[in-house]
């Protein structure tokens, strides 16, 4: 019988059948349910399948490669932006190669549903000249897990698995394959295989660009791409991953009249794309993200008559639906109905009896006096600060860059600079940052709006909890200027007080207020409820 | 045969449940499904949307092309109306009339009724009451998929059974009070279709 999943999940699926040891990953939207999905698995339990969070992306990255050079199968998941945090580590691992098979999974986001950009992680992959999955049905999602890490074993270096949202969080049915043994924990043959010494790195990089070609190959050969005849030669069609599906919507199987390559593993498989250039008058590319095949196969010169989202066939930018690939073709679009005028947006809120709120409505109250401007956030739900009535917030850019970007302002002079972070995101990346403004003695208040939880992604664990004092202190904050507070109502006017006075201190301030997510506190409850029965 | 609905509401309303009977409905019946869901930012309270998409045959798009649904079954007035552009000439609107106000400019609900009663296809039921008055407060999903199921391509039979499967778990009462649900929001509909 099928089973049921998100894209997301048949990822999960896909890997610990496929003789997966671990998973290693920091929540963000769509990538969460894949781990979700491996910590509620009983047969990953069974199993003892590591999938506990890690502290940030790159710490998750780096805990695979381990895995990896331990000889057993191993996963990184997370959202594309999270590809910016693991980078360092994901260039140098095409460098090292793996020993048991890896997997990286990265979840973009055109369209930007629950995102600052919509970058597209392809571009990675190809930047460190490692091959790219991309399924384009939630069956392609499982089967290129499961077989993945045989991939990657077999050239040696890690494997990425491109999901976009609309794939992550959409629901099919799968056939699942039997289960893989895991690999037995074996040391790398080579023992310096790891070592990336100049003099051994420029070795192991002559031998990732050696393999570039087979990878070519296997791309030619993989059975997820895959060359369709078609009669018409005006134009020749490359669909990836998802965008195949909305081809096919437009055009199935039997009726196409064009050539058409689905294209599934990258590098791009160079031969069925010659054959297509030469057969047909023009091409067009449907990809969702950003135009990196079209970019490709333009080239600098515009001889060859290549289209797509460079072009204006498509928008340039977010995502792809059905409707937008049917104009590309010039069919007739249903419009359906209009929307009525007086239907008005429904942005999403901090929920009722959050704890942020307290501390937002404390802050403004507090900062008033120094003016508008100087409020510098990070990612999380205290950002829907930024929106009214709050308008508390004045930036918010990649994790971590609350604390930063507050020292910097304060050290041209912006003077109180405050900074507002959420518990999981000051140990992802914040705690480094404050390090930096208590060397420099900045005159800045550090807001740890602490609700123990990683709430904008669902409520996962927070790395933080319990350590937050230790940590801050470790580093030097002054035991004096360290606060740890109840955000409620009733204690308004005592924040107020307190964060007034640690605005007036020319140092670092840190003030932690400090209560529990409302969804995460009802969720306990009822678990403790059913516990106690 | 297929069949197309947007599912829409506001997040935390919990439009999944009704997606999961629809799913498990459909798999009794061997069709393939596709379901877009709405995960993230907008559970925090902003509109939420599932694409649904049942068919006897291999489904491509996990979205439904605007002007193609053959239904937009709604568990909030308002959001009945956002996703209008979705609905085919033919396709029904199915929708609870209870409002869910969490936004300052909220629209007047009169004048939401009036657009709602101008669709040539329209069933709007106050489930949230119904659900009240038969004591099944809970179950004000249901009532809807109930209100839907009389224009969907499937047998009475095969709903019934999507619910035991999504809710068997948790025992027979509840099974009974969402089959109770399920048939209020039926009869509804077969009451009140034009
Ligand atoms: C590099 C990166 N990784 C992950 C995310 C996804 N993300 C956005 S907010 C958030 C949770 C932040 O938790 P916390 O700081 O505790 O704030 P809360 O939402 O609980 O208020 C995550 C994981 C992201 N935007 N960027």
């Amino acid at each position: 019988m099928q089973k049921l999943l998100l894209g997301a999940e048949a990822v999960a699926q896909g890997a610990i059948d496929g003789g997966m040891s671990g998973v290693y990953a920091y929540p963000g939207t769509p990538s969460t349910e894949i781990t979700e999905y491996i910590q509620g698995s009983p047969i990953a339990r069974e199993r003892k399948i590591h999938s506990m969070w890690s502290a940030n992306e790159k710490t998750a990255m780096e805990a695979a490669l381990g895995m990896s050079y331990a000889g057993k199968r191993s996963m990184a998941c997370m959202k594309h932006v999270g590809m910016n945090v693991a980078a360092d580590c994901f260039m140098n691992a095409s460098i090292t190669g793996v020993n048991g098979g890896m997997l990286v999974v990265a979840a973009d986001d055109p369209s930007m549903h629950s995102s600052q950009n919509e970058q597209d992680s392809r571009f990675y992959a190809k930047f460190a000249m490692i091959p790219v999955l991309e399924p384009s049905s939630q069956q392609e999602c499982y089967d290129m897990t499961y077989n993945g890490f045989d991939l990657s074993e077999k050239y040696n270096v890690p494997v990425m698995v491109r999901i976009t949202t609309r794939i992550a969080h959409s629901r099919a049915g799968i056939n699942q394959l039997a289960m893989k043994a895991e690999n037995e924990m074996s040391l790398p043959k080579n023992p310096t295989q790891f070592v990336l010494l100049p003099a051994i790195a420029r070795k192991n990089y002559k031998k990732l660009l050696a393999i570039q070609e087979d990878l070519v190959k296997a791309s030619e050969e993989s059975p997820w791409n895959k060359y369709f005849e078609g009669a018409d030669k005006s134009k020749g069609i490359i669909a990836c991953g998802i965008a195949y599906n909305y081809f096919r919507e437009n055009f199935p199987e039997e009726t196409c009249p064009y050539p058409v390559i689905k294209v599934s593993q990258y590098p791009l498989p160079r031969k069925m794309i010659n054959k297509l250039a030469a057969e047909v008058d023009e091409i067009i590319v449907l990809e969702d993200g950003y135009p990196i095949v079209e970019e490709l196969l333009k080239g600098y010169l515009e001889k060859e008559a290549v289209r797509g989202r460079l072009d204006g066939t498509l928008p340039r930018d977010g995502e792809l639906n059905p409707g937008l690939v049917a104009a590309a073709f010039g069919f007739k679009v249903e419009a359906g109905l209009a929307i009525p005028e007086l239907v008005v947006g429904r942005p999403p809120a901090m929920c009722t009896g959050c704890s942020h709120i307290d501390v937002y409505t404390a802050l403004n109250v507090a900062i008033e006096k120094y003016g508008k401007g100087r409020v510098f956030a990070d990612i999380g739900c205290y950002t829907l600060g930024a929106l009214p009535p709050y308008n508390a917030i004045n930036s918010c850019v990649d994790m971590g860059a609350s604390i930063t970007m507050a020292k910097g302002a304060a050290d041209s002079g912006l003077v109180p600079a405050v900074a507002v972070i959420g518990d999981s995101t000051f140990t992802h990346s914040g705690m480094t940052g404050l390090i930096d403004a208590v060397l420099g003695k900045a005159p800045i208040t550090i807001i740890i709006s602490d609700n123990e939880s990683t709430s904008m992604t669902g409520g996962q664990d927070s790395s933080a909890v319990g350590l937050i004092e230790n940590i801050c202190l470790a580093v030097g904050v002054e035991p004096e200027h360290l606060h740890v507070l109840l955000p409620l109502k009733k204690n308004h006017d005592e924040m107020v007080e307190i964060i007034s006075r640690e605005l007036a201190y020319d140092g670092v301030s840190v003030i932690i207020p400090r209560r529990e997510c409302i969804q995460k506190a009802v969720r306990r409850k009822k678990t403790e409820a059913k516990l106690k029965k | 045969m297929k069949i197309d609905i947007i599912l829409c509401g506001v997040g935390g309303q919990g439009i999944l449940s009704i997606a999961a009977a629809l799913g498990a409905a459909a798999l009794r019946n061997k069709l393939s499904i596709k379901q877009a869901e709405t995960h993230g930012m907008s559970q925090r309270g902003g509109d939420v949307v599932s694409h649904m998409r049942i068919s006897d045959k291999p489904i491509h798009s996990d979205l439904i092309p605007t002007g193609g649904a053959d239904m937009i079954l709604s568990v909030e007035p308002l959001e009945a109306l956002r996703y209008l552009p979705f609905l085919s000439p033919k396709g029904y609107v199915v929708t609870n009339t209870t409002p869910f106000k969490n936004i300052k400019n909220y629209p007047e609900e009169q004048s939401i009724m009036d657009q709602l009663n101008k669709l040539p296809h329209v069933i709007t039921i106050d489930a949230d009451k119904m659900a009240a008055d038969m004591n099944a407060k809970r179950s004000s999903n249901i009532i809807m998929l109930g209100a839907a199921a009389p224009f969907l391509d499937m047998s009475y039979q095969s709903f019934e059974d999507g619910i035991r499967d999504i809710f068997g778990r948790k025992g027979d009462d509840v099974v009974t009070m969402n089959l109770d649900a399920l048939k209020a929001g039926f009869d509804f509909s077969m009451k009140n279709k034009k």
